[in-house]
């Protein structure tokens, strides 16, 4: 079994505009390779997955993120930012795609930073959907992470994360250069703090 | 219809400010109730997982406010279920602070000669232990091998951990696993159940008010044990004193939700609050430059790479720990770990012009995570947070089913935290860029404002009334009978991990909430020795509960 099925797909289709929206949006974070020709919401500007493939819509899609209930009307509100920022750079966008996808991945990231930056009224909803596409990558936070590593998750893989032993748990034995390596300061107290 | 449920003392909040104190008030005979707003969990229950709604996230409170975002405990046992287990002592110079309020902030009654005796009723009682070079983890050993090449000093940590039960898993964050880390659960909490106080879990207190007889009346409600947003009921408790350690992100907004019953707080509550003057880099080393330069090897051929192996922080830098420098300019730099998920997006790109948190340079960074280093400072901040009108129940308006909220906390950064930043920047980046070891970038404060993992000073103790809500005995000027033992009593920044000093206060402060405990008419005495000591109750064997959510 691979770690793609593990996850419970969201029902919206792959061409269905908010999870092209919200797609677009996760790849924007930790950008990852495109998944087939014409794949429009990964831009590809990495060779390797990203957060999309690490399970990004799954993570949003999770109730217990408490976002869930909010991403129709953030897709929306993101091509409407997408729309606004095309027009002031004189981009196309077009009814093809959805703007925000429409965009090449300079002038999604531009928006998306406009977007988190200190000041902006909607800061707090996109930092929270950025948090959680980093978090499908960084921790696969919508998988137990024994089995996302045992179906090597391409985020925790791609950190390199050690294996845990058989029972799930991690130990390290091996954890020590077990030398001095540098003098300690000289207003030390016996019990080890500082004076 | 029932009769009010009544107690001779209510403590809010079961972390080092509420064991202490319920500790010690039952073992001096007192009636005690502990309510506490997390689950109780123990060893079994603390899991290996990132997985939403595993150990981690139940454990765990995180709350963004405007300019400060603070990390939590939010379980039995509070802070020290997750935290690092580090417990040095704060330096002399710590206690003769005056921050920017003009004159000294600690009450004149403390300093650290005073708070001595008490710090070794601490470390008798967790125990905390000095480490040695054995028991430093690898990345504390790259980082006292850079600070030794740099000509600065490095020290193991003192610690309360148990080095034969602990296997370095790093994932002390989500509550140690294998009973080596010495958390409240195995002294000073099992030692006030022996002694008879009751301790409920997944009650979070919002507010006081006042009873006929003098007493308070304490509300609570239940939270839901696995979806904190849902609330399962509500009740009240009527005590004749009560101990507020909620944490101080916390204690201060149960204080402001009462003063209409109550009435007017003191000016200091919810004001001063001080992020310990937390903040964090990261570097990213080049690992043939370790090999090289500091000469380190794991004996496999591999120089460092160790970024998940070990025990949270094992080793700082206390050079510029020197009370003749100047306030705002001393700070202690301490090797950490921090897990992925709760920080690693706040990382930047070393050398990359804004936005160096997002994007393919940051995948590349996240490719090369296991050579990451982080740098945790600790240096003296202005005390500038002041917490807003607080939201309708807790803390925070709950976002996620568990960790992640948004809270009335706001902290504008003056000049003089700026500074501290800056200064202990340039000395980390020093350090780790020297002779191409590494890169290194602070995290960035755009997304969640800085970020603290040791709040501090929301309510707390002094000499002035108008710069503290707290007299040195840890009372509510003008509230007689509600005392304060937690982290939100600190006059300010420590520049080094806090939690034996909360400790030490909450110890410092019982004989004298005995005293005004007697005063109350509670049939109670002070001198319990501290638990696990001979006649002490408590010790080796951690609290045991049926459910985890008693």
């Amino acid at each position: 079994m691979g770690w793609e099925d593990m996850v419970v797909r969201p029902d919206a289709q792959d061409d269905d505009p908010t999870t092209m929206t919200l797609e677009a949006f996760a790849d924007t974070i930790v950008p990852g390779a495109k998944r087939r020709p014409g794949d429009t919401a990964v831009a590809g500007v990495s060779g390797s997955d990203g957060a999309v493939a690490a399970g990004a819509l799954e993570l949003l899609y999770t109730p217990a993120t408490g976002v869930t209930a909010g991403l129709a009307d953030a897709s929306r509100a993101l091509n409407e930012h997408a729309l606004a920022y095309a027009s002031e750079h004189g981009l196309a966008t077009g009814e093809a795609m959805p703007s925000f996808v429409a965009l090449p991945y300079a002038y999604r990231r531009d928006l998306v930073h406009r977007l988190t930056t200190p000041g902006h009224p909607e800061k707090d909803i996109w930092v929270s959907l950025a948090l959680f596409c980093n978090m499908a990558f960084d921790s696969a936070a919508h998988l137990p992470t024994a089995d996302a590593m045992a179906a090597r998750h391409p985020g925790l893989r791609a950190m390199g994360l050690a294996d845990p032993d058989e029972d799930g748990l991690w130990r390290f034995p091996e954890h020590t250069y077990g030398r001095e390596l540098a003098d300690v300061h000289p207003d030390t107290t016996p019990s080890g703090s500082p004076t | 219809m029932s009769s009010v449920e009544s107690t001779d003392v209510l403590v809010v909040g079961s972390g080092f400010g509420g064991a202490i104190a319920a500790y010690y008030l039952a073992a001096g005979g007192a009636r005690v109730v502990v309510l506490e707003r997390g689950p109780w969990l123990e060893g079994k229950d603390f899991e290996h997982d990132f997985l939403l709604g595993s150990s981690y996230t139940r454990a765990f409170d995180f709350v963004v406010g405007d300019g400060m975002s603070v990390l939590g405990g939010n379980c039995v046992g509070g802070g020290s279920v997750v935290y690092f287990a580090a417990m040095p002592r704060a330096p002399r110079f710590v206690f003769e602070r005056h921050g920017s309020v003009g004159h000294r902030m600690w009450p004149s009654t403390i300093d650290r000669d005073a708070l001595d005796p008490w710090y070794d009723r601490v470390a008798e009682a967790m125990p905390v232990s000095k480490q040695g070079w054995p028991d430093v983890s690898y990345a504390g050993g790259l980082w006292a091998a850079a600070c030794h090449h740099a000509g600065r000093t490095a020290n193991p940590l003192p610690v309360a951990i148990d080095n034969d039960l602990c296997t370095n898993c790093n994932w002390m964050m989500a509550g140690c696993r294998f009973d080596a880390k010495r958390s409240l659960l195995f002294n000073y909490l099992p030692g006030a159940v022996a002694h008879g106080a009751e301790i409920r879990p997944l009650h979070e207190v919002q507010q006081l008010s006042r009873t006929a007889d003098g007493g308070y009346r304490v509300h609570y409600n239940r939270v839901d044990g696995e979806d904190y947003r849902v609330h399962t009921g509500d009740g009240t408790i009527d005590a004749k004193l009560v101990v507020l350690a909620a944490g101080a992100g916390a204690t201060p907004v149960i204080l402001q939700r009462s003063e209409p019953e109550l009435g007017a707080m003191p000016p200091a509550v919810g004001k001063y609050f001080s992020g310990n003057g937390e903040r964090l880099n990261t570097a990213v080393l080049n690992e043939d430059r370790v090999r090289d330069v500091l000469g380190l090897t794991r004996g496999d051929g591999i120089a460092y790479e160790a970024n998940q192996i070990g025990k949270g922080p094992t080793v700082a830098s206390w050079d510029r720990l020197d009370g003749t420098l100047p306030e705002f300019s001393r700070y202690s730099l301490e090797q950490l770990y921090f897990p992925p998920g709760l920080g690693t997006i706040l990382a930047q790109v070393p050398g990359l012009d804004d936005p160096a948190w997002f994007g393919p340079e940051k995948k590349e960074m996240l490719e090369r995570w296991r050579s990451w280093l982080t740098v945790f400072l600790m240096t003296e901040d202005d005390n500038e947070g002041v917490f807003g009108p607080p939201p309708p129940t807790g803390n925070a308006f709950r976002i996620s089913q568990q960790m992640l909220g948004r809270g009335p906390l706001s902290y504008e950064p003056t000049p003089n935290t700026l500074h501290g930043w800056a200064q202990a920047d340039a000395d980390v980046k020093d350090i780790l860029e020297r002779d191409g070891l590494a890169e290194v970038a602070p995290w960035t404060n755009d997304l969640v404002g800085a970020y603290t993992v040791h709040p501090l000073a929301s309510c707390r103790i002094g000499d002035d009334p108008r710069t503290s809500a707290l007299d040195d005995r840890h009372e509510l000027r003008d509230h007689a009978g509600i005392f304060v033992t937690d982290g939100s009593a600190v006059p300010g920044a420590l520049t080094v991990n806090p939690a034996m000093t909360i400790a030490a206060l909450a110890e410092r402060a019982m004989p004298g909430i005995v005293d005004a405990a007697r005063e109350r008419g509670i049939d109670v005495s002070y001198g319990a020795p501290v638990p696990g000591a001979d006649g002490g109750a408590g010790g080796s064997v951690p609290v045991t509960v049926g459910s985890g959510e008693r």
